[in-house]
């Protein structure tokens, strides 16, 4: 499933969905590329909130996506993280590039 | 150990075949009562062995992939994903974490991953003639931590 994409005027967001895998993968790289190449915002958001598989693809994704970004000179977040998927992009060491954070906690759950 | 029942499958190595094998085996798996993390953790890890099939096994062609589930009465799922592809000349590199033979967006976590994600991973090549990955893990169950809880 494409992404959707979000733009204000300093950041494009990509809403990520469904399961990402090898297959999958590809065309979300474009999605994400195109409105990136196109806009050149100072902030590239990867929102996670609607993923329900990932696997090391999503860590090719997240790097290769970080790279273009800072070719732009763009910044990145990941956010909307859950537990697992945090866990696989610190296998990957994506702390060190791009900003992770985790699914905002309920506070009554 | 004989195990309490067994699931073999054989699907083309198309990309599109990845998330039904991943269906397909956790569906199978559902008699141990696992829990949601047990069953994401074995679909993650079966994920990247199936890819890698796909993706370096039959790089330029379209081949067979074996898969074969053993489910064992003490909650043991072992998983054999094989190929007859091109092999891995040396295993204990293709093993280490970071390395991958293709560039562009593979990160080379692939085994990290199967190895993060499950209590056992064994390897078998031989080069020119095709791999066999056995995944195995160790399924704790619903019931279990229901009264660990
Ligand atoms: N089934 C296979 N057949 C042939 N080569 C394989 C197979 N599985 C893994 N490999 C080799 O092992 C390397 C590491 O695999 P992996 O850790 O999954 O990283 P990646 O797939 O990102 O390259 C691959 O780059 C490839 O050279
Ligand atoms: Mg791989």
């Amino acid at each position: 499933m494409p992404p959707d994409i979000i733009l204000t005027p300093i950041s494009v967001t990509a809403l990520l969905r469904g399961e990402i895998d090898h297959h999958s993968a590809s065309g979300m790289r474009k999605a994400i590329d195109d409105a990136l190449n196109k806009h050149k915002p100072p902030l590239l958001r990867l929102d996670f909130s609607q993923v329900t598989f990932i696997d090391s693809s999503a860590i090719g994704l997240v790097m290769g996506r970080y790279r273009l970004a800072r070719e732009l000179g763009s910044r990145v977040q990941v956010v909307n993280l859950n537990e697992r998927y945090y866990r696989l992009m610190r296998l990957a060491g994506l702390e060190k590039l791009a900003r992770l954070t985790l699914k905002e906690q309920r506070l009554n759950a | 150990m004989t195990p309490l029942n067994e699931m073999r499958m054989t699907v083309d190595s198309r990309s599109v075949n990845e998330s039904y094998v991943r269906v397909a085996v956790s569906a199978f798996a559902a008699q141990l009562d696992p829990t949601v993390e047990e069953i994401s953790d074995l679909k993650t890890a079966l994920s990247e062995a199936v890819t890698n099939c796909i993706v370096h096994a039959y790089a330029d062609r379209v081949g067979r992939i074996n898969i074969h589930t053993q489910l064992f009465e003490t909650g043991l799922v072992r998983v054999r994903i094989r190929d007859r592809g091109c092999g891995i000349p040396d295993v204990k590199q293709a093993l280490e974490p970071l390395w991958s033979s293709v560039g562009g967006e593979r990160a080379g976590l692939g085994f990290a991953v199967m190895e993060s994600f499950c209590d056992k991973v064994r390897v078998r090549s031989t080069y020119g003639r095709g791999t066999s990955v056995t995944l195995e893990k160790q399924i704790q169950g619903r019931e279990h931590n229901k009264s660990a809880a």
